[in-house]
């Protein structure tokens, strides 16, 4: 901010050290991370620069800024104080034919910025000829990544909708079922066995499963028959959260990780698009387990019996049906796509102890949009959640795509608080 | 292991600036969640509307009092913008609400767009040197009880902070004590009795929305006085659930609860944090489980456990009564 002067560096040390701010030297510092990023196709040849491609800065995990990169290819994100910092390119906004030369290197760790400096940072690009994007070509890459984002907010939703629908609670440790199964995905896989994904995701469901089923079991049963109210168990939900996710913390720390064999899978063309492969998987593959999830709501005995209590604990209990046990079905199923959509979401953003509570509120958009307690309704609300959240950064700031559904979500309960799909009731 | 260390330092921030706001965010809290029932999960939006009132004023060169009111004003607004739409919603509706729009809130505030206002993400530096100026005891003075040293500069701030604290619960117990009082205590235990005795609910709901975010406000910028500093990521969801444990470990519904309650909090979560760091340098078996950032998260993971046993094993908290502790009965 040219003008300004400003007193941030003392400032902050101040405020560590307990000291006054008084004479304070006028010194006008301002750090930022930057680059141009360009391909050069050829040896010899004047590098292209690559435009609209996302690099993000985090430091200890906590997202400082994000840049898209300009016609010039070049980007800045201001850092508020000297330090050390991550900066990861998003391999998938990278454009068709366009690859990183190292893909190891898509995030670079520990740059150090000094007081005043703008660090220059180099991400080596490799690959074809780079082109420029269209309008057209960014809403259709954007409407994949939406369907992506939709896919794994749909996945991680039915649970949360499922377990209010049956118990009444509104589950807020739903958030951790999905970082834990996104980690426990990685510890197969990057860890010991060193396991295809695939392979890998087979403990974090099970876990997911077994976790879900058995919280039930030992929590919030025996709190239920307790005499607990939903609104109490909502605040006790919250704790188990809270402790859950900053145990992720303390043991995995607070970088991002990828899955080593999807870490910067880049774009390709298809039928004239540019779309990321494991995006594609990921909608595919989400969308037939929602349609098993249908299958079995419809047409099991078991889905039957969940519909039943779903709609009167009261009267499903008086025709013979085992609620608690359809209760502990729910919170497994729920729990087990869960971590199914944590795995889809690291496998396309990343593995972060934050992850699950960073999607939460956009779960809850989802929830509420499609209709509190309904499995359609958060498949629905889902998809519309998230290609409007992706959508927005045609005309949004990508910082603030999260914050436009989250204003969806305010708009629906205002406007139509039952949900698309939801019976309408008293709710007031 | 240098037990008494870790009590010093726990008993220094126990009386510190981070509890003194706590003390005053959760005597907001307490009004809405404990006296009225409302489950109001995006309380961090007024302590943060309250910091950035104030900072955003000074910046743009108006002085730190009028910034204050500026503030204060701006959390009193945002409480009716916030509650005219949905406090005729069901609680966990409006628990939701409550912290989607407190989340877009700051995401808004820390983007780009709003930059030449708040700071982005840089937030804004320096503004309360009006405050500090009145200091009587000497910034880079040490005064110590014992073993407790504070410099004067935090001596002051602890001194103002606590005042308003205590001036603050008089006021809150004027009021509760008053008809008004009993009013938003009936629309707790049962919103409908209340509304069929020809109550204005809704209008009760919202005075004591707004009311509860003016005093969070003001927690919100003793802290941004404190520490001359606001920036977008110092006010995050967790924050809110944070004065949730305040209030309910010292007494949801009671008038010293929230002060009680702020102390305690800060004094354990201090006190473990000294002890896990010991553990972690000295102990074998914790190095080997844990490296030091590790060892720095486990208060919050004991935080979430100890919502969690409170309300299992004491809703009421220290101070409160099991009766009227828990908001569905």
């Amino acid at each position: 901010m040219p003008g300004t002067v400003r007193i941030r560096a003392f400032a902050l040390i101040a405020l560590f050290s307990g000291l006054i701010l008084q004479a304070l030297p006028a010194v006008a510092q301002e750090q930022a991370i930057g680059g141009t990023l360009s391909q050069r196709a050829e040896e010899g040849e004047d590098p292209v620069p690559v435009e609209g491609v996302v690099i993000t800065v985090t430091q200890d995990g906590n997202e400082v800024g994000s840049a898209t990169t300009d016609a010039e290819g070049n980007w800045t994100v201001p850092v508020p104080a000297p330090g050390d910092y991550d900066v990861a390119l998003d391999a998938s906004t990278l454009p068709p034919g366009v690859t990183l030369s190292d893909p190891e290197r898509s995030e670079l760790t520990d740059i150090n910025v000094r007081p005043g400096q703008t660090r220059r940072v180099i991400f080596q690009l490799g690959g074809g000829g780079a082109g420029g994007t269209s309008t057209w070509d960014r809403v259709a890459s954007l409407v994949v990544v939406g369907l992506k984002l939709g896919a794994i907010i749909a996945l991680s939703s039915v649970g949360l909708s499922l377990i209010f629908g049956v118990t009444g609670l509104v589950n807020f440790s739903h958030a951790e079922l999905v970082t834990l199964g996104a980690f426990i995905a990685y510890v197969f896989h990057a860890g010991g066995p060193r396991w295809p994904l695939v392979v890998a995701a087979l403990p974090a469901v099970l876990f997911g499963v077994t976790f879900g089923w058995g919280q039930e079991k030992v929590l919030w049963g025996p709190l239920r028959r307790r005499g607990m109210g939903v609104l109490t168990m909502m605040v006790v939900s919250i704790g188990l959260g809270f402790a859950l996710r900053f145990l992720i913390l303390a043991f995995f720390g607070g970088l991002p990780r990828a899955y080593p064999d999807f870490a910067s899978q880049g774009a390709v063309a298809f039928l004239g698009f540019s779309v990321v492969p494991k995006h594609v998987v990921a909608i595919v593959a989400a969308l037939v387990i929602l349609g098993g999830v249908g299958l079995f709501l419809e047409r099991t005995l078991a889905g039957t019996a969940l519909r039943a209590v779903r709609d009167n604990p009261d009267l499903a209990e008086s025709s013979g049906i085992a609620v608690d046990r359809v209760v502990a079905l729910t919170w497994a199923l729920g729990a087990g796509l869960a971590a199914i959509g944590g795995v889809f979401f690291g496998v396309t953003e990343s593995v972060q102890w934050s992850m699950g509570f960073d999607l939460l509120l956009l779960m809850f958009a989802a929830v509420v949009l499609g209709g509190l307690g309904t499995a359609y309704g958060a498949m629905l609300g889902g998809f519309v959640v998230g290609i409007s959240v992706e959508m927005s950064t045609l005309f949004f700031p990508n910082e603030l795509k999260n914050a436009v559904g989250l204003v969806l979500l305010i708009i629906m309960l205002i406007w139509r608080p039952q949900g698309l799909l939801g019976v309408r009731e008293r709710i007031g | 292991m240098d037990w008494s260390g870790a009590i010093t330092n726990g008993i220094i921030s126990a009386l510190g600036p981070v509890a003194i706001a706590y003390a005053v965010s959760a005597i907001g809290l307490n009004l809405q969640f404990g006296f009225t029932g409302l489950l109001n999960f995006g309380h961090v939006a007024f302590m943060m509307v309250g910091a950035y009132g104030t900072a955003a004023t000074v910046e743009a060169g108006g002085s730190l009092w009028l910034g204050i009111g500026v503030g204060i004003l701006a959390a009193v607004v945002l409480g009716l913008l916030l509650g005219l739409p949905t406090l005729r919603l069901r609680a966990d509706y409006l628990a939701i609400t409550t912290i989607a729009a407190a989340e877009t809130l700051r995401l808004l505030v820390r983007s780009p767009v709003t930059r030449s206002v708040t700071g982005g993400v840089f937030g804004i530096q320096g503004f309360a040197e009006e405050f500090h100026a009145l200091n009587p005891f000497g910034a880079s003075t040490g005064y110590a009880i014992g073993p407790l040293v504070v410099s004067g500069r935090r001596l002051f701030v602890m001194i103002v902070g606590w005042t308003v604290v205590l001036i603050l619960a008089l006021i809150v117990r004027r009021l509760v004590k008053s008809p008004w009082g009993r009013l938003l205590k009936a629309i707790r235990e049962d919103e409908d009795a209340t509304r069929s005795l020809g109550k204005n609910v809704f209008v009760a709901k919202l005075q004591a929305l707004a009311l509860g975010g003016a005093l969070a406000s003001v927690g919100g910028v003793l802290l941004a006085i404190e520490q001359q500093n606001v920036s977008p990521d110092s006010f995050l969801p967790q924050v809110t659930f944070i004065i949730y444990v305040v209030v309910i470990l010292g007494g949801a519904g009671t008038i010293w609860g929230p002060m009680l309650g702020a102390v305690i909090f800060q004094f354990f979560f201090y006190f473990v944090d000294s002890v896990m760091r010991q553990a972690q340098a000295n102990v074998s078996w914790v190095g080997a489980i844990l490296d030091s950032a590790g060892a720095a998260q486990i208060r919050f993971v004991l935080v979430g456990l100890g919502l969690m046993a409170l309300l299992v094993f004491r809703p009421q908290g220290m101070l409160g009564s099991r009766r009227e502790a828990l908001v569905d009965g």
